[in-house]
């Protein structure tokens, strides 16, 4: 047990390592960077792409992929945004709507990937795109807005956004972590998740029904992506239809930079929270650099390989060290 | 139902039978077992061992038969409703979760109180366990994939008993211990004995079998042979019992090489990590069976040879030269053809045509300039379709319309078309039907004939007698007998098959 948990601190160290090289190098180099204003900007980025790695950690660590987080995030939000503005329901209402869809969402990719005995990756690819369709069915293809920090409901942004220079989201952001990590490490829905990740044959044959649990795993990441949705309509206000594309990979870049394996069975959610202000230091730093949007993509994609490359040697060596003890 | 019957037994299965697409795996297949007994379940691969447990553990149903348990009809529809009545098995291959915790393997599935995860509980609760089965070199904190793969073993027996398993059922549990561990396994099963628990033991080891079974129970074709008692039985019986089928086949009589056939490849020494010191020798025209029960090694020596393993030691030389062999490609530019065994996955592409499959080893020989030759293609395709008469309308057809006899021969054309001299046939029959089997055995016979080498690995004894000018035998790695036909029956090759030797393998310093 030491070496495997030293392996999982050791990455997890490497990551935060990596976190606070980044916020000082853009600190000197970057403008402005090293300022209050800042750090609520770097937060704030953070929030969304958060709950979508928090959720989507459960998922990945049974082994699954869900890509369809960004579109179905984009997708709640804009039918949510279309009931507040268009039917004139209360905001609050829409809200809970909002995480209903998603969730909803979530339990499809589930049923897909449990009962019909899809792959992961094809299922969630193809409700990409089939949440990235019917957003913009439903509206119309018109782009939806939620109010701002200046509109007469700026209650909705002071509550999940910040309150004056207060960041309120981050509070809401811990909350939720704090629950996920009790859910992943303190109940039988997390040993589930992480067991079957490690061998979904033997808990199977331990009577135990694993259809149920992993599907459990894709509502959970559909319910992130509905909070998610909240905190990205709170901070982007305008969502516009076929977006979303690409939300995805920020999300799982961050759980996979935060030592959560592809191959299942090995995760954590404080590595994740980690791999998420990885994603956010990296896009606001970019940018205080003026350095344009495809540097950014461009560094994210060095930093998610090296982080699956990783990832890779450390299985292939725990496979050689059973070997050597086999 | 006579009563006295009826409390003698913990467990009947009576006439259980077993279908798979068509596959009869189990006819009329009966056990019973006693309280506080180990029965032995023996037969050769397919007789039905595994089938007949998994029916017992909930995870395959029966087609039709019934189970008596403790006297009472029962049905265990999944592997929980076998575990609730006591019954646990402990599978051949190891199902643990290699990233969780000795204590959260063991107790998974019952982790909680109330609505939290007990760690504590089911680390004391482990401990108790372990502590009822006398053994204290494991920690229940360790993760599993860290422990060897002996301590692994326990663990899964473990969990077995910690269901107040009143039946376990073990599934070739040696396969992967060293002597020691093996030692330890048997004590522990002892005392379970004593305990009054009864268990099904699964092994091909009559030596095992001797020393810790009450009763052994031969199954042969997925069909009741027979129960004797172990202390009355001799080992000889119950071989003939495995063994004693009507042979269909006609056997060999004898060899079909010329005494002076030049050795065409020599293999001296090799060993792998799964096979010890191989050495053997083939002839222009000979064909060499390799016998043996699954997982004795002959398959790995294959690979071995066809350089898609690595070796740890030994050499191989064709036609008396010794050569290295690095890679499949190696072997094949050497001019050996390895048909696999598992044909669908590793021997031909079903969704191209059967021209394309047959060309695929040399479409280097089929370029002109920039592009494919599609009219030599399919000239020569059809030379060999009409060659080894594979039934298909037309060469355009796609490989997954054709039976499998057909592919197995589509597979055969395109090592010949390789020009390949020594061809390794991995299981040629499996899979096949009757008809189409004698089909495959002709040409076999006709290219040995041409002059052609032929490895043959079967898991038939009358296929292995029919077809062989010699005979490897192979059990737990190791090399057993080489045999001439002459001189060889299916009792003594059964025999070696099942001789375990005590020669130290590579796990050995645990």
């Amino acid at each position: 047990m030491p070496d495997f948990i030293k392996k999982i601190q050791l990455q997890k160290l490497l990551a935060f390592g990596v976190l606070v090289l980044l916020y000082i190098t853009f600190a000197i180099f970057g403008r402005n960077f090293f300022s209050p204003d800042m750090a609520l900007v770097i937060l704030a980025s953070a929030y969304w792409i958060g709950f979508l790695a928090i959720g989507v950690t459960f998922v990945i660590i049974t082994g699954g992929i869900d890509l369809s987080l960004g579109t179905s995030m984009i997708c709640s939000a804009i039918i949510g945004g279309m009931l507040f503005r268009d039917f004139s329901l209360p905001l609050w209402l829409c809200l809970i709507i909002v995480v209903l869809i998603a969730t909803v969402i979530g339990i499809i990719n589930g049923l897909l990937v449990t009962r019909l005995k899809l792959p992961p990756f094809i299922a969630t690819l193809g409700m990409m795109m089939v949440t990235r369709g019917f957003g913009s069915i439903i509206t119309g293809t018109t782009a939806k807005t939620y109010p701002s920090l200046l509109d007469e409901t700026a209650w909705f942004a002071k509550v999940f956004l910040r309150n004056g220079s207060f960041p309120t989201g981050l509070i809401w952001l811990i909350v939720y972590f704090i629950i996920a990590l009790i859910i992943l490490n303190k109940t039988k829905l997390g040993r589930y998740i992480f067991a079957i990740g490690s061998n979904e044959e033997a808990v199977r044959l331990s009577g135990i029904n694993v259809a149920n649990w992993k599907c459990a795993a894709y509502a959970i990441s559909g319910f992130s992506v509905g909070l998610g949705a909240i905190f990205f309509a709170a901070l982007s206000t305008t969502i516009n239809p076929g977006t979303g594309n690409g939300f995805e990979l920020e999300a799982i870049a961050g759980v996979i930079i935060g030592g959560t394996s592809l191959a299942g069975g090995v995760g954590s959610l404080s590595g994740t929270m980690i791999g998420v202000f990885i994603m956010a230091v990296l896009k606001t730093g970019l940018s205080s650099m003026s350095l344009p949007a495809p540097f950014q993509l461009f560094f994210t994609g060095v930093i998610v390989l090296l982080a699956v490359w990783l990832d890779m040697y450390r299985v292939k060596k725990a496979n050689e060290v059973k070997k050597i003890k086999g | 139902m006579d009563e006295s019957v009826t409390v003698d037994y913990v467990l009947e299965m009576n006439n259980i039978e077993k279908r798979f697409q068509g596959v009869h795996a189990l006819k009329s297949c009966s056990i019973n077992l006693k309280r506080a007994e180990v029965l032995a379940l023996v037969g050769e691969n397919g007789a039905g061992k595994s089938t007949i447990m998994k029916v017992l553990t909930g995870i395959y149903q029966a087609d039709s038969g019934d189970i008596t348990y403790f006297g009472e009809k029962a049905i265990f529809k999944s592997p929980r409703d076998a575990q609730n009545a006591g019954i646990s098995i402990v599978h051949q291959e190891l199902n643990l979760m290699g990233h969780l915790t000795v204590a959260q393997n063991i107790f998974i599935g019952r982790e909680c109180k109330g609505f939290f995860l007990d760690e504590k509980g089911l680390e004391k609760r482990t401990n108790e366990l372990f502590k009822r089965m006398n053994i204290s070199s494991i920690n229940p904190r360790s993760r599993v994939m860290d422990l060897t793969v002996g301590k692994q073993q326990i663990v899964e027996i473990a969990k077995a008993i910690s269901y107040d398993a009143k039946v376990i059922v073990f599934d070739e549990p040696t396969a992967t211990l060293t002597d020691t561990e093996t030692d330890v396994l048997f004590k522990l099963i002892e005392e379970l004995k004593q305990k009054g628990v009864s268990m099904i033991y699964i092994s091909h080891r009559m030596d095992e079998i001797k020393r810790i079974s009450d009763r052994v129970t031969v199954l042969r074709d997925g069909e009741f042979v027979g129960t004797r008692d172990t202390d009355k039985v001799e080992i000889d019986e119950i071989i003939q019992m495995m063994i004693g089928r009507i042979t269909y086949e006609q056997p060999k009589e004898s060899s079909h090489v010329p005494a002076d056939a030049p050795v065409v490849l020599k293999v001296e020494g090799l060993s792998s990590k799964d096979v010890e010191n191989v050495s053997f020798e083939l002839r222009k025209g000979e064909i060499l069976g390799f016998a043996g029960l699954m997982g004795a090694g002959r398959t790995e020596i294959a690979r071995l040879i066809f350089g898609a393993d690595k070796k740890t030691g030994g050499n191989v030389y064709i036609n008396g030269e010794q050569i290295t062999i690095n890679s499949p490609r190696d072997a094949v530019r050497y001019g050996i053809g390895y048909l696999s065994e598992d044909r669908k996955r590793y021997g031909c592409v079903l969704g191209m045509r059967v021209a394309d499959n047959i060309v695929l080893a040399s479409l280097k020989n089929y370029v002109k300039g920039l592009f494919l030759n599609e009219k030599k293609i399919t000239e020569d395709s059809l030379e060999y379709k009409d060659k080894i008469d594979i039934r298909t309308p037309t060469v355009n057809q796609l490989l997954k319309n054709l039976s499998g006899g057909n592919q197995q021969k589509t597979i055969i054309a395109k090592w010949l078309v390789k020009n390949c001299d020594i061809l390794i046939f991995d299981e040629p029959t499996r899979g096949i039907d009757v008809g189409a089997k004698s089909e495959i055995y002709k040409l076999m016979n006709a290219l040995a004939n041409e002059g052609k080498s032929i490895i043959m690995i079967s898991s038939e004894l009358p296929e292995i007698f029919r077809m062989s000018d010699r005979i490897l035998v192979m059990s737990s790695g190791t090399q057993t007998a080489t045999l001439p036909i002459e001189e060889a029956d299916q009792h003594t090759v059964m025999k070696y098959a099942v001789q375990y030797s005590h020669v130290v393998s590579a796990d050995a310093e645990m």
